[in-house]
């Protein structure tokens, strides 16, 4: 490689320079500190003020969540044991645990119940989350629903045959009419499934559920962080496919469909959830006709649905937006029809691109059911409010049960946040 | 049609395009345009940017929507309702100046997605035919890649491969080589000649006029939303008529 060093005009290459390895950096922990801590003195001052908050952070929270007491009944006996020394009463925590995951009205004897649809949970999610595993399991993903709702609240196992019932009849419909016109098909659909279920409906007598197998629990006995879960599950998996829909529907060519979009986003979107939650739990009930009972669970689900639906349809709109013209252009030039064309080409590129912003309103929906608890009933914070704080045992505890709750819900929301980034990297395929 | 080439052309007619106008909001893009192309014919259309060279082709497979006159492809009347367009669109091979190819799907099922899903073609016969079409633009061991792992000309040729994998009748190309650098657009044109020594009817927006000279039988200028001057390429380049033209021709060949 001397060549260039002899100062002449001309030059010829005549053989390529090899590959090399960058030169060998100093590594190791010094190295380390050295450019990441004490980069420049600012940087170091920097770091010793930051050592110094948080050992002071520490210094105060160690000695009480160490010194803990966990085997007291109330607490007026666990600050006679800490006598006057720092330490949490965690005894609340382990003797209100029940209460505070289940509520104070779930039978005890049927906690088995949410327990094991909790722990089918995530069976029924992993090949939803982890595409992946074999699509064979997704058939238990589909009989999940009726599985979970036949464990939590009981009653006669004809409620959920009649469920799935309407599904299949509502699905075969659809399947028969869809090659016609989307709109037969759709319909059609519901029509058949609504159908299904008032005729089953009238097989379901009170007598039938009070003498079935599975207790029957009713939801105003539901309660505690089971509640936060099943409020939080539901509405997250409904709302995905409705915002979905009303991202579609709101770029529609068609004004009839584009405008009822647009009008539910933004009224939604306009008024505040808690509102929404009063509506529901006071004045929905007038909007039903008189002999219905719609359930309150039900209520509060229909509400925070279409909430974070408008706030999802809207992130997925970003999506949709941010893809190129031609992408629409390339599939509908190879006769994509329209559904094909969002399904294969549209929807799983702009779904991708939406993913920080869907876990964004699935996590501050997750948390937004704590806001329940205003409308009496009783999750995680409604418990903690209510029941336990009011009772003459544990009043005046509120780090460690607030601690608790938040620490519970950091949990179910970091985990959430850790599995959107590894779907970001699983789904990278452009390599920019 | 006189026969410019060694290549033959049938009389059969593949597209009619007669008195069709466009436009976008009050400007008139295209203007009375009349044009018949027969099976087997490949016609190059040039001109400068804004003539709506592109907007035509994009009519004759409904990108674009015309509001006057009338496009019939392979005897189907251009109507506006979707079954009959999408049937049009799958007889109608397209190739994009930004090549558009699905970058969340590999090369080889950005090639068998439309013709498992709209030609119900079995997957195993669908990868067949694409691995054929593949080798054909010569990348089969790309397969498995995905689009941004690919250069330019590669991404071309592969939108090629997934235009011929719904065997179409007619190739529509939009400024295909405008996008890419100049070793590029070789390997690219090559793969458009080949194609047009198989026969396949083909409309194309290039600014290449070598390759309009090799392999056109019918080279057409446009200016303003019109048809300016259209003859067999031999007489085009030597002898236009229209002033418009020969200003057009000194300024793309006069360096």
């Amino acid at each position: 490689m001397s060549d260039t060093n002899q100062h002449s005009a001309s030059f010829v290459r005549t053989e390529s320079i090899p590959e090399r390895e960058p030169p060998y950096a100093a590594s190791g922990p010094v190295k380390w500190a050295r450019d990441n801590l004490f980069a420049t003195p600012a940087n170091g001052v920097l770091t010793i003020v930051a050592a110094y908050v948080i050992y002071l952070i520490l210094a105060a929270t160690l000695p009480w969540i160490l010194n803990g007491i966990w085997s007291t009944s109330s607490l007026a006996e666990c600050r006679e044991i800490l006598d006057g020394t720092t330490g949490a009463c965690f005894s609340v925590l382990s003797e209100r645990w029940n209460q505070l995951l289940f509520g104070f009205q779930y039978p005890e004897e049927l906690y088995w119940r949410p327990s094991l649809a909790f722990l089918l949970l995530f069976v029924a999610a992993a090949p939803v989350l982890f595409f992946d595993l074999p699509r064979k399991l997704l058939i238990f993903t589909a009989l999940y629903p009726f599985i979970a709702y036949y464990l939590i609240w009981g009653g006669t196992i004809l409620t959920p045959i009649v469920a799935i019932l309407g599904c299949v009849a509502g699905g075969y419909v659809y399947q028969r009419f869809v090659a016609g016109s989307f709109a037969a098909g759709f319909f059609g659909g519901i029509v058949a499934a609504l159908v299904v279920w008032n005729l089953g409906g009238l097989l379901i007598t009170e007598e039938a559920n009070e003498a079935a197998v599975m207790t029957a629990v009713p939801s105003r006995d539901l309660g505690g962080f089971m509640l936060n879960m099943m409020l939080g599950v539901t509405c997250v998996s409904l709302s995905i496919p409705l915002g979905i829909a009303l991202a579609l529907g709101r770029q529609s060519s068609m004004p009839l469909i584009k405008w009822i979009c647009v009008v539910f986003i933004e009224f939604i979107r306009g008024v505040p959830l808690i509102t929404l939650l009063f509506v529901a739990s006071v004045m929905l009930a007038y909007f039903f006709p008189p002999e219905s009972s719609v359930d309150l669970f039900l209520r509060v689900v229909i509400m925070i649905t279409m909430f974070s639906a408008a706030y999802i349809a809207e992130v997925i709109r970003g999506g949709l937006a941010a893809l190129p013209k031609g992408q629409y252009e390339a599939a509908d030039s190879l006769g994509l029809d329209y559904a094909q064309a969002m399904r294969l080409i549209i929807l799983p590129q702009a779904l991708k691109i939406s993913i920080p912003g869907i876990v964004n309103v699935a996590v501050g929906l997750f948390k937004d059911t704590t806001l329940v608890s205003v409308i009496s009933m009783f999750d995680l914070v409604g418990m903690i409010r209510g029941p336990i704080l009011a009772s003459t045992e544990w009043n005046g505890v509120y780090w460690e049960l607030l601690g608790f709750a938040a620490l519970l819900f950091f949990v179910v929301c970091y985990g959430i946040s850790q599995y959107s980034q590894w779907l970001e990297r699983r789904l990278a395929t452009d390599h920019r | 049609m006189a026969e410019a080439t060694q290549m033959k052309v049938s009389d059969e007619i593949a597209i009619t395009i007669s008195n069709m106008n466009k436009w976008y909001g009050a400007f008139h893009v295209l203007r009375d345009i009349d044009l018949t192309v027969n099976r087997g014919e490949r016609i190059v259309i040039c001109g400068p940017s804004g003539s709506g060279k592109s907007t035509l082709i994009r009519c004759i497979n409904a990108l674009e929507e015309h509001q006057q006159g009338s496009i019939e492809v392979d005897g189907t009347l251009l109507s506006s309702d979707l079954k009959n367009i999408d049937k049009i669109r799958s007889e109608v091979g397209m190739c994009f100046q930004h090549f558009n190819l699905f970058p969340h799907l590999t090369i080889l099922e950005n090639c068998t997605l439309a013709p498992i899903w709209v030609r119900k073609t079995p997957k195993k016969e669908a990868e067949e035919t694409a691995m054929h079409f593949l080798e054909k633009v010569k990348i089969p061991d790309q397969a498995n890649k995905y689009p941004g792992q690919l250069s330019g000309g590669q991404q071309q040729r592969v939108a090629i491969a997934r235009s011929l994998c719904m065997k179409p009748r007619i190739m529509l190309f939009d400024e295909p080589t405008s996008a890419l650098d100049p070793e590029m657009i070789k390997e690219v044109l090559d793969t458009m000649i080949e194609l047009a020594e198989e026969g396949m009817t083909m409309l194309c927006v290039t600014h290449e006029m070598g390759f309009a000279r090799q392999v056109a039988n019918r080279v057409i200028f446009m200016d303003a939303g019109q048809i300016v001057e259209q003859n067999e390429p031999e007489q085009f380049f030597n002898n236009p008529q229209s002033p418009r033209t020969q200003l057009f021709l000194s300024q793309i060949l006069g360096h």
